[in-house]
């Protein structure tokens, strides 16, 4: 399966194993033991996209340093001045490199490009070695501290996902998102206030029944046809402005959200801001929802908010043959028409 | 129906698939009667585009009749004759009431790609990555187009085929990239590239009212076409462009230039390899050779208009130069709806006969030798349609 990524760095690929079990890497060092539908082989694959991810984040700070600071670099690896334009150079590919391997669900094309780069890096090195010029020591020190700086790095990019906000202090994560609607403030708000409107645009919320004014039940539709179902009630309400939400009683994904409309400057529709904490469990349930919530949480929510935003203003979500469902996380489909279904 | 699938670089193939259906209310079904294939299909051709997926069909320049309409589509009926809009736009959004179609926020279903590597997402495009919507292309005997209401143009009896199926793409993009120059009467204009969109932005040009257009490629037909359209012209191999254009203009350059030629520009000498040997190694996604020129040769505080589509980032990139002499650049994918019907009446009115780009028919079946042919331009080949 790799070997074949390798030759495919700009295509996108059916879905498998790997697909279901991408996940952030904060969550996916919370998300523990392996779930009873994981293989072997699925956990494997699991960790590797962590590491892929790990190293994404590698590159584009690997890559800002060879293209900001290319002198320092160069003598740092003990490499000659004239190094220096292909250091600027290799920055650059860093950079893409790293960017391609966090935008990629399967990030292993990428990766192989990665490889090909060190390679390249590493015959530079080597050229520095063989060469005499430069210093030797100094050229194995760098070496070396490849090595080292991605350890570093791993545990930075870590502390830098803590920092962006994607876990607070109890451990929960945190997804801030927001979209402007040409809409107002009072109709976002009704339309949002009736639940059952949700699954029309959100990607995983299959139904939502309402019990009372304050209470729903939500029925989440999860990786390989798995169901999560929890109670929820309405913690705030401050009608056109916002509403609240936690879940109640035992809820296999535990989490409160809001959603506030303010007015756009300029008269220009209303602003739509979710923020969302929810606990992950460990375990059996860890690896489905890291897939539940997406790579990147935030990004999925986005996602459903621009999907908000059709359906308000265009009534309706739009398909294309790629993302038959309109819902484009979902793994792409070749962008010609499906076979008919009866 | 019959197709023509992307497989990889150097790869396509005309293959049977499924015959397009309605998903949405306000799109139409087309019965393909011409399309063609355009410079931005060689990016995809040579791989250089990422996020595409082994079998999807190819082909955002394209038009026919209609055979199908959706609930919603008002002003259509089955039968009519259109042509349609390569960006998909819903006409509603706020980009697209600023005549931004290209900018529609409402029509890319997979917005979060383009995001991640652009930070906001642009329209969605036919046949044009998966980043860009995973919208199956033109190139094909049927064609689904979503919101069709605003997307196509009606066009009257008795206009063939080849006189409009340009205003699908090349014909608003070239008018754009000369419109972008904020044209003045007697303003010189210098265009890098004299593929499709570079012709027809040396004619709008002039149809905007500039004195003199000075057109700069290395393939003697195109050249000439270009002086048939009524340019001046630079062989930047035999000749050095920033000499050439500085000798035209009393030194000054310019008052604006137009790069229409995009990230797979070619150049002579040092710096041009550098760019095809960091473009085959991932070192940058862009050969931005003529960029650079366009930018240096400028003259101060002119305008440089890039219509050529550049995908990621590239190297090199000469900011002092834009930003010490008051450079304005003016850029973007054509807002193809907000140009169909001025440039339709244009046509009818016989200002330009978008016909005379031609250099080729061939049959649907035979797309993968077009490409081939088109990608590198054997056979005197400037534009080539494809009749299904
Ligand atoms: N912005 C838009 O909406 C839009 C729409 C369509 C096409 N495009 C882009 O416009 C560009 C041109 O499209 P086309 O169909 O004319 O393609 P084309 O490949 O036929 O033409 C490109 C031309 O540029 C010439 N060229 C290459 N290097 C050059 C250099 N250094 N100096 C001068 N000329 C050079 C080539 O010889 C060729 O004739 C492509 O990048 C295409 O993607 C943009």
């Amino acid at each position: 399966m790799e070997r074949q990524d390798a030759g495919r760095s700009s295509t996108l690929d059916e879905p498998t194993v790997a697909d279901r079990h991408a996940s952030h890497p904060v969550r996916s060092a919370r998300a523990g033991a392996p779930s009873r539908r994981d293989s072997a082989r699925g956990a494997t694959d699991h960790t590797h996209e962590f590491l892929a991810r790990t190293l994404g984040w590698f590159s584009i700070g690997l890559g800002l340093a060879e293209l900001l600071a290319p002198g320092r670099v160069a003598r740092m690896a003990g490499l000659k001045d004239d190094h220096r334009l292909l250091l600027g150079a290799s920055g650059l590919r860093e950079i893409t490199m790293g960017l391609g391997i966090l935008s990629e669900r399967r990030p292993a094309g990428w990766m192989w490009s990665r490889v090909g780069g060190d390679a390249l890096d590493l015959a530079l090195l080597a050229g520095a070695l063989s060469g005499s010029q430069g210093n030797r020591k100094r050229t194995v020190a760098a070496m070396l501290a490849v090595a080292g700086v991605a350890a570093v790095d791993c545990f930075a990019s870590r502390r830098l996902s803590r920092m962006a906000g994607w876990t607070t202090d109890d451990g929960a994560v945190r997804v801030n998102t927001s979209i402007v609607i040409d809409s107002s403030p009072e109709s976002l708000y009704q339309f949002w206030r009736d639940f059952a409107n949700l699954s029309r645009f959100t990607e995983h919320v299959e139904a939502v029944t309402i019990y009372d004014r304050q209470h729903s039940h939500w029925v989440v539709k999860g990786p390989a046809g798995y169901r999560v179902e929890w109670n929820a009630e309405i913690t705030e309400d401050e009608p056109n402005r916002k509403i609240g939400w936690r879940t109640t009683s035992y809820a296999e994904i535990e989490h409160q959200g809001s959603v506030e409309f303010t007015p756009a400057p300029g008269g220009r529709g209303t602003m739509v801001h979710v923020e969302m904490d929810y606990h992950v469990p460990a375990g059996v349930l860890g690896a489905s929802i890291a897939t539940l919530f997406g790579n990147e949480p935030g990004q999925q929510i986005q996602s459903d908010l621009r999907r908000l935003k059709q359906i308000i203003e265009v009534g309706e979500v739009l398909r294309s043959d790629g993302s038959l469902t309109g819902k484009g996380r979902l793994p792409q489909r070749s962008a010609q028409p499906a076979e008919a279904t009866a | 129906m019959k197709a023509n699938c992307w497989y990889g670089a150097g790869d396509v193939r005309v293959e049977q698939v499924p015959d397009p259906k309605i998903l949405n209310r306000r799109d139409v079904i087309l019965k393909v009667t011409s399309t063609a294939i355009c410079g931005s299909d060689l990016h995809l051709y040579n791989g250089l585009m990422p996020t595409m997926k082994a079998g999807d069909i190819l082909g955002h320049e394209f038009m026919g009749e209609v055979v199908e309409v959706g609930s919603e589509v008002n002003n259509l009926q089955v039968g009519d004759r259109v042509v349609t809009a390569f960006p998909i736009a819903c006409g509603r959004c706020l980009f697209c009431r600023q005549e931004l179609f290209s900018l529609c926020e409402n029509s890319n279903p997979n917005a979060w790609m383009a995001e991640k590597m652009l930070g906001h997402s642009p329209s969605g495009i036919f046949g044009y990555s998966h980043m860009l919507g995973g919208f199956a292309g033109g190139q094909a005997e049927y064609a689904r187009v979503p919101f069709a209401d605003v997307g196509t143009i009606k066009i009257p009896e008795g206009i063939p085929d080849e006189q409009v199926l340009f205003l699908s793409d090349i014909f608003p993009t070239g008018y754009m990239a000369a419109e972008n120059c904020q044209i003045r009467g007697g303003d010189t204009i210098a265009v890098w590239g004299c593929g499709p969109v570079g012709q027809f932005a040396i004619r709008s040009a002039f149809l905007l009212g500039a004195e003199r257009v000075f057109a700069i490629d290395r393939f003697s037909e195109r050249l000439r076409m270009a002086e048939e359209g009524g340019a001046e012209t630079i062989q930047y191999e035999e000749e050095g462009v920033y000499d050439r254009l500085m000798d035209m203009t009393g030194g000054r350059g310019p008052d604006a230039c137009i790069d229409a030629v995009g990230m797979e520009a070619h150049g002579p000498g040092m710096l041009a390899a550098y760019d095809r040997m960091k473009q085959a190694v991932g070192l940058e996604s862009g050969r931005p050779y003529a960029l650079r020129e366009a930018i240096m040769c400028c003259r101060n505080g002119g305008t440089v208009s890039i219509i050529g589509v550049y995908g990621g980032f590239i190297d090199k990139f000469p900011i002092g130069s834009v930003m010490n002499r008051s450079l304005t650049i003016k850029t973007g994918q054509a807002h193809v709806q907000r140009y169909m019907r001025p440039l339709l009446e244009r046509i009818q009115r016989g200002e330009i006969d978008p016909s005379t780009i031609i250099t080729h028919r061939m049959r649907l079946n035979e797309a993968p030798e077009a490409f081939a042919k088109f990608n590198r331009k054997e056979d005197r080949c400037v534009k080539i349609v494809l009749k299904p």
